[in-house]
């Protein structure tokens, strides 16, 4: 016999067999039931946000982070709608999210009656899936499904919207919670095909010029050391994309930086002259190919990806390989050991000799140590708080970071051992996504740094969660990159709208930001000049400080570009170096 | 570019057609036509649309029609020989001399005239969507009081089926 439970107590009873640990979300109205519920058990922590937004956004760096999904409980109408954003994030960068709504009663829906809002309709674009409860029995089923397909395949968020009387504590259902569930339009690709596993070793193996462009997918999948075995195989260049970052370690020789808009030279030069690209768990986003027309010349294209709608949707792949990066990757390795077993050297090695000669002579000439210029008057460099923020580190921290140039140097410097290291909002590009990620990796993993790299202007768009930080005693250290400005709106403004700073500066404005986490309970402090910038850092991560938030706002050159940054409408080797100096050559345009 | 007819079997849920509509709009791709009914196994709806694109295009939709969670099977039917029908109701004015003309045009067309007034004819008729433009043409277009067309439905010819 099963137990009879009602539809909230089912809800979160199902969320403790799922072996969920933290619940974030905001209370409300449609959601009531739901609360009470989570009031009367240990088992789910329910972590209190101080707005919605900011909920997704814990949940998912706590999914990024952990690779398990993040769990959003939020009431209807404006806690539905201030939940978007987060999910919309989550979907571009595929992280597996469960958002809870709470809904109005079945028999207001479509009544305009208050705080209502049709949440799968508002959420359907952003979503994997969705579900509105009809009947609390539904619920078991509903939410094991949600696990089910936020997870599996390409992950992504699910919405489950929950009318407030599907979960009435009078009206009870048998609580039978599924072992599995199988859905007949629903089977995610694992394996890659065999023929072509085989013809992509065989044109790895024969590659002169091959370059591994590995993404998300491999994070996603953790497929990173399958990957790192299989670049050891071959030898081959590899370059992550934002999303990919840590996948292949930041440290290692074979590793060529972040390719695309500002990727290093030595990356977008050898994409650009590549004969085999091998393309894992990556999308060809517009970030990475510049032009799609102009993309890589001479390069025969592998691109596996567990999603068979990012392959050959930007750019056309030769050999187009469905399945789970894990798999693929390590089956594809499989076959290489076998195909080189008994030669001394691959046979594309010798040619692979004169390549890597190639790359290290780009990397010489523009590497990103050529692209930053250290000032003499003790004004500070964007570039060197992420240096300095590594080496306080050691390399060690989870870094999450949010958008603008600061994200930007915080990938181009930061050498991540790891995947699951970088978090950041790479599709959607959301800003406020920083610190709330942050929080969310601290409450997963609470004895690690975890460091979160922003701008004064991102900051300000969730600040409002230090409060929350405060509650649950999360020590985030915060490093804000000041340059007093929105430097990446004012850095296009600067080289495409000849330096019009339309609504892209407020330096009159700034607040005291050591005086405002003052405020908030934590520890805040201002630099400005190099000389002071490794000790602030340092004591930042002190063990003094350790379960302390500590801000430290640092003011930078609000001057100061990122570099490279990839000419628009041209291929992925047209890039400008700097201020006064571009890559054009030949045939451009 | 080429005119395509997708057969889509779908869960019969609620919102399982919006998504598949939100789909087409989301992606900037065309739905020409859209019909949906449930099929003899009540739990599922089969959808048959056309649209338009070339061979890359049609396969992105393709693809992007199997990824969401509701939709069972895609089958795109000009792959191989498939029939294909749409229902038209022409509502015609049939007044004077002109009254026969409409009735012989109709004919011809082997349209039924299913509504019959002092002034007006109503004719059903069913067809490939070509066979259903032919007809609007051969009509004098200022005779045409209102035109409904169903959009079309196609099924596979042969062994091929479509099934969950």
């Amino acid at each position: 016999m099963s137990e009879t439970l009602s539809g909230a107590d089912m809800l979160v009873r199902a969320l403790q067999d799922e072996g969920v640990e933290y619940l974030f979300g905001y209370p409300g109205g449609a959601a009531l039931h739901i609360y009470d519920a989570i009031f009367k058990q240990q088992k789910v922590e329910h972590i209190l946000v101080r707005h919605e937004q900011a909920a997704t956004h814990m949940a998912d760096g706590y999914a990024r982070a952990t690779g398990k999904p993040g769990v959003v409980l939020v009431t209807s109408g404006p806690g539905a709608t201030n939940a978007i954003t987060g999910i919309a994030t989550a979907y571009m960068d595929s992280t597996p999210l469960i958002v809870i709504s709470g809904q109005v009663p079945t028999s207001q829906i479509g009544t305009d009656a208050f705080q209502e809002t049709d949440m799968v309709g508002v959420s359907r674009p952003v979503v994997k899936h969705s579900f509105l409860i009809r009947d609390c029995a539904e619920i078991p089923r509903t939410i094991k499904t949600a696990f089910h397909l936020a997870t599996t395949g390409r992950p992504g968020p699910v919405v489950i919207d929950v009318p407030k009387d599907t979960t009435d504590p009078d009206i009870t259902a048998p609580y039978d919670y599924p072992e599995s569930i199988r859905l007949r339009s629903y089977k995610p690709a694992k394996r890659g095909n065999g023929r072509q596993l085989r013809k992509a070793a065989k044109a790895l193996v024969e590659a002169e010029r091959p370059i591994i462009y590995s993404g998300g997918g491999v994070v996603q999948g953790d497929a990173g050391p399958a990957l790192t075995r299989l670049a050891h195989r071959l030898g081959a260049p590899v370059t992550n994309t934002l999303m990919g970052l840590g996948a292949f370690p930041g440290d290692d020789p074979q590793f060529i930086g972040m390719l695309g808009m500002h990727g290093t030279y030595e990356a977008n030069m050898a994409m650009h002259h590549a004969d085999l690209i091998f393309a894992v768990g990556a999308r060809f986003d517009d970030r990475v190919t510049n032009n799609p027309d102009k993309f890589c010349p001479d390069a025969r294209i592998i691109h596996v990806d567990v999603d068979p709608t990012s392959i050959s949707k930007i750019i056309s792949a030769d050999i187009p390989i469905v399945g789970d990066a894990l798999s693929v990757l390590e089956e594809l390795d499989a076959l290489l050991e076998t195909e080189l077993a008994g030669h001394s050297e691959r046979p594309g090695a010798a040619a692979s000799k004169a390549w890597w000669g190639q790359i290290c002579e780009w990397r010489d000439a523009y590497g990103l140590d050529h692209v930053m210029k250290p000032r003499e008057d003790g004004v500070i460099l964007p570039q060197q708080v992420i240096q300095s923020l590594y080496r306080a580190t050691k390399g060690n921290a989870y870094v999450t970071s949010d958008v603008g140039q600061h994200q930007m140097f915080a990938a181009q410097y930061y050498k991540f051992p790891e995947g699951r290291r970088w978090i950041n909002s790479g599709g959607l590009g959301t800003m406020g996504f920083g610190l709330p990620a942050a929080m969310g990796v601290q409450f997963a993993y609470p004895q690690a740094t975890v460091a979160c790299v922003t701008g004064e202007g991102s900051f300000m768009m969730n600040m409002q969660e230090l409060s929350t930080c405060l509650q649950y005693g999360l020590p985030i250290k915060i490093v804000c990159v000041n340059n007093q400005a929105l430097g990446m709106v004012k850095q296009w403004q600067d080289m495409q709208y000849s330096g019009r700073h339309s609504e892209s500066t407020y330096s009159d404005s700034l607040p005291d930001f050591k005086t405002l986490v003052e405020a908030f309970g934590h520890v805040g402090f201002r630099i400005d000049h190099t000389s002071d910038l490794d000790a602030a850092m340092d004591e930042a991560f002190s063990a003094k400080l350790k379960d302390k938030v500590v801000f430290v706002d640092v003011w930078v050159d609000p001057d100061e570009h990122v570099y490279p940054m990839a000419i628009k409408g041209g291929s992925m080797r047209d890039m400008y170096l700097n201020k006064i100096t571009t890559s054009q050559q030949g045939d451009y345009m | 570019m080429s005119r395509r007819v997708l057969a889509v079997l779908l869960e019969n849920e609620p919102g399982a057609l919006s998504r598949v509509v939100g789909l087409f709009a989301q992606r900037n791709y065309n739905i020409e036509t859209l019909t949906v009914a449930p099929t003899e196994d009540a739990t599922l709806s089969r959808v048959t649309l056309s649209t338009d694109g070339s061979d890359e295009k049609i396969e992105q939709i393709t693809k992007h029609l199997n990824r969401l969670v509701d939709v069972v099977k895609v089958l795109d039917l000009h792959e191989a020989a498939c029939v294909e029908r749409e229902l038209m109701f022409v509502k015609i004015n049939a007044q004077g001399p002109d009254r026969a003309e409409v009735k012989r045009t109709c004919d011809i067309f082997r349209g039924q005239i299913v509504d019959v007034t002092a002034t007006a004819y109503t004719v059903q008729l069913t067809g490939e969507s070509r066979k259903l433009d032919a007809f609007i043409r051969a009509l004098d277009r200022s005779a045409i009081i209102e035109v409904v067309r169903s959009g079309v439905s196609g099924i596979s010819r042969g062994e091929k089926v479509l099934s969950a």
